[in-house]
C-alpha cells in the first residue's frame, strides 16, 4: 500500500459545475443536497488510489471484443413512420427542436 | 387454479400440453392474483389485461392446431428496461413516461418465438440504478414476505411478482447484482449469466460492460429452461459471443461428489448478519454432505469492488443516458429557449435523484483532470478482480457466497444514505466485473422470518455447471417450496 494518495479528493467534486457538463439544470436546493453526498461518495471509491496499479492493463470489457460483421445484405430496420412514433414533438419525418441559430 | 401459478414452468408446460389447463386460465388466474394481491405489493409497473388475454387466446388457438412448442403460452413478467413490440418501456423514470416500445429486444423476441406471453411490466429502481427499487417513479414495491420491507433492486417488482405467485416467472438484468439481490430477499431463484452469454440489444443500457439479462424463477430447473432460450450470439449485439449453448437441463441431477466449491474468506467477514451467515453456512454444509468437496480461497482486491464498480457502471451510465435530451422520444421540459436549455430543463425534470447522482458521478469521473485517477484507474483495479477469479477457478469449479450482507431490509431505513446501500453490492458486483455467471438459490430465513439466498459462482460460460451445483442443492431442501403468507 502506497501513503494517502495525493490526488484532487472528494471536498473537490463541484456539483454545479459537473451538472453543467452533464447537461442536468438542477436547483440550488438540489446542488445543496448532492454536494455532500457526492463528496462522502467519491472519498469512499477514492480509495482505489491506494493500490500500485502501474504495471496492471485497465480491462474495458471483461471478454474479448472483436469486431462483427454481417453480410452486406439489405435488411428491415424501423420505418420512419415507427420511429418517429415516440416524438415528443415532429413534423413530416422530422424532430422538431427549439431555434438552433437566430 | 390459484397452486398452479405457484408451480414450476415444467409442470404448468405439462398440464397445458395434456389439455388440463389452457393458457387463458393461466393469464386469467394470473390476472385475478395480480388484482387481489399487487394493491399491497406493487410488484407491477403496467399490465394490459386484453392484450394478454388475447395472447393466451392466440397460444390456446395454435396449440388447438398442432403446435406443441414446450413452452407455449406460458406467461412471463418482464422487467420494464426490455422493449416489448407495443408495450411501454419506462424504466420506472419520468423521462420516458409515454414511451412504447417500437421493436422486440432480442430476448424478448426468443422467448415470443418460443411461446412465452408478456403479461406485464414489473417495477425497479429508475434506469437499474439502487437495491431497493426505492428509487422508482411509480413508487415502491414491497416484500411479499413482510411488506415493511424493500423487496430487493434493482428487479425487485420481477422478484416481488414470481415470490407472491404474480407472476410464473420474470426476466430483470444485473449490471451490480440487480437480479439475484432481490431474488435473494424474496427467496427465488435468480441467474446472472455470464457477461457475452445474452444479447443485450433491446436492453435499455446502464452500464454496457456490466449489464446482462437473466430469469427470476421459482426453481432452478425453470431458470435453465428460460436460460436456454434466451442465450446465444445475437448479431445485433457484438458482445454477444458465439459460444456453443449447451443443453442446461441436460447437466442437472445427481450430486456433488466430485465438485469442489471455493469459499472466499474475504466473502465471509464481520458485517455479514449472523443469521445470513448461519444460513449459509448451512448451505455449505448441505453441499459438503452432498458429496462436493470445500476448501477456503482468497479473492484478495474484493475491498476495491464497490469502489471500482460505481466508477465504472457510473462512467458508462453517464455516456448511456445522454440520449435522454427530449428530442426523439419521451418527456421534453417546456420552454428551452434553444437545445442545449431545452436538454438541461428535460434532464432535471425528467431523471430522479439516485440517476442524477449516478450521471453526476460519472461526468466527474470521466471529467478532464479526473479521468486517469478514477475511470482508468478502477479499469485496472477491474483487471486485478478478474486475475483474483481465474486464479481460483484454477482449482475450483464454482464458489459459494452469500448473495448480500443482510436479509431484506426496511423501506426507508437506507434510501437516506447512498453510500451505505452502495456497500451491499459487495458480494455481487464482482461477479458483472469480472464478466462471469452467479445465481442465487434460497438457503433459509432469517430469525425475522425473511429469506436469504446463497450465491453459487462460476467461471465464464460456466452456467451449467453453478445451474447444476444449484439444483443438487435446492433438490435436497425444502427452502425453494417455502411460499409467503397470504
Amino acid at each position: 500500500m502506497s501513503p494517502e494518495p495525493s490526488q484532487p479528493g472528494g471536498a473537490e467534486i463541484d456539483v454545479a459545475y459537473v451538472a453543467h457538463l452533464a447537461r442536468m439544470h438542477l436547483s440550488d436546493e438540489e446542488i445543496a443536497r448532492f454536494q455532500p453526498q457526492l463528496g462522502q461518495i467519491v472519498d469512499y471509491v477514492r480509495q482505489i488510489q491506494a493500490l500500485d496499479t502501474s504495471d496492471v492493463e485497465p480491462t474495458a470489457h471483461a471478454i474479448e471484443i472483436r469486431n462483427v460483421a454481417r453480410a452486406d445484405t439489405r435488411r428491415e430496420g424501423l420505418s420512419a413512420d415507427v420511429a418517429m412514433r415516440n416524438a415528443p414533438q415532429s413534423k413530416d419525418d422530422f424532430f422538431v427542436v427549439p431555434k438552433i441559430v437566430e | 387454479m390459484s397452486e398452479l401459478l405457484d408451480r414450476s414452468i415444467g409442470d404448468i408446460a405439462a398440464l397445458l400440453a395434456r389439455g388440463e389447463c389452457s393458457s387463458v386460465d393461466l393469464v386469467q388466474g394470473l390476472l385475478h392474483r395480480i388484482d387481489s394481491r399487487d394493491g399491497d405489493l406493487s410488484a407491477y409497473v403496467s399490465v394490459d389485461r386484453d392484450d394478454a388475454l388475447g395472447q393466451a387466446q392466440r397460444a390456446d388457438k395454435a396449440r388447438s392446431e398442432g403446435d406443441h412448442r414446450d413452452l407455449l403460452g406460458i406467461p412471463i413478467a418482464v422487467k420494464d428496461i426490455l422493449n416489448v413490440t407495443g408495450q411501454p418501456c419506462t424504466c420506472a423514470s419520468r423521462i420516458l413516461d409515454g414511451y412504447v416500445a417500437p421493436y422486440d429486444a432480442t430476448a424478448i423476441a426468443r422467448l415470443r418465438d418460443a411461446g412465452l406471453l408478456f403479461v406485464g411490466r414489473t417495477n425497479m429502481d429508475e434506469f437499474a440504478m439502487g437495491s431497493s427499487t426505492e428509487n422508482s417513479t411509480v413508487g415502491v414495491t414491497r416484500n411479499p414476505w413482510n411488506t415493511a420491507c424493500v423487496p430487493g433492486g434493482s428487479s425487485g417488482g420481477s422478484a416481488a411478482a414470481v415470490a407472491a405467485g404474480e407472476a410464473v416467472a420474470a426476466l430483470g438484468t444485473d449490471t451490480g447484482g440487480s437480479i439475484r439481490q432481490p431474488a435473494a430477499f424474496c427467496g427465488c431463484v435468480g441467474l446472472k449469466p455470464s457477461y457475452g452469454r445474452v444479447s443485450r440489444y433491446g436492453l435499455t443500457a446502464y452500464a454496457s460492460s456490466l449489464d446482462q439479462i437473466g430469469p427470476l424463477t421459482h426453481c432452478v430447473d425453470d431458470a435453465a429452461r428460460i436460460l436456454q432460450v434466451i442465450a446465444g450470439a445475437d448479431p445485433l449485439d457484438c458482445t454477444c459471443l458465439d459460444v456453443v449453448v449447451p443443453d442446461y437441463r441436460a447437466a442437472l441431477g445427481g450430486d456433488l461428489s466430485g465438485i469442489r466449491l471455493g469459499l472466499p474468506r474475504e466473502y465471509f467477514v464481520q458485517g455479514i448478519d449472523a443469521d445470513v451467515e448461519q444460513a449459509v453456512r448451512g448451505a455449505i454444509q448441505q453441499c459438503e454432505a452432498l458429496g462436493a468437496e470445500i476448501v477456503e480461497v482468497s479473492l484478495p482486491h474484493t475491498e476495491y469492488a464497490v469502489s471500482t464498480y460505481y466508477i465504472i457502471a457510473t462512467a458508462e451510465a453517464s455516456a448511456n443516458l445522454a440520449r435522454f435530451d427530449g428530442v426523439r422520444y419521451g418527456l421534453r421540459a417546456p420552454g428551452g429557449k434553444d437545445p442545449i436549455d431545452m436538454y438541461g430543463k428535460t434532464r432535471a425534470a425528467g431523471f430522479g435523484d439516485e440517476v442524477k447522482r449516478r450521471i453526476l458521478l460519472g461526468t466527474y469521473v470521466l471529467s478532464s483532470g479526473y479521468h486517469d485517477a478514477y475511470y482508468v484507474t478502477a479499469q485496472k483495479v477491474r483487471t486485478l478482480i478478474r486475475r483474483d477469479f481465474e486464479k481460483v477457478f484454477e482449482s475450483c469449479d464454482a464458489l459459494l457466497t452469500p448473495v448480500a450482507p443482510t436479509a431484506a431490509y426496511r423501506l426507508g431505513s437506507v434510501s437516506d444514505d447512498p453510500l451505505s446501500m452502495y456497500l451491499g453490492d459487495i458480494f455481487t458486483a464482482t461477479a458483472n466485473l469480472a464478466g462471469i455467471c452467479a445465481v442465487a438459490v434460497p438457503c433459509g430465513f432469517t430469525s425475522d422470518k425473511l429469506p436469504v439466498g446463497l450465491q453459487i459462482v462460476g467461471g465464464p460460460y460456466q452456467e451449467d455447471r453453478i445451474l447444476q451445483i444449484a439444483h443438487a442443492y435446492e433438490q435436497s431442501t425444502e427452502w425453494h417450496t417455502m411460499k409467503p403468507e397470504r
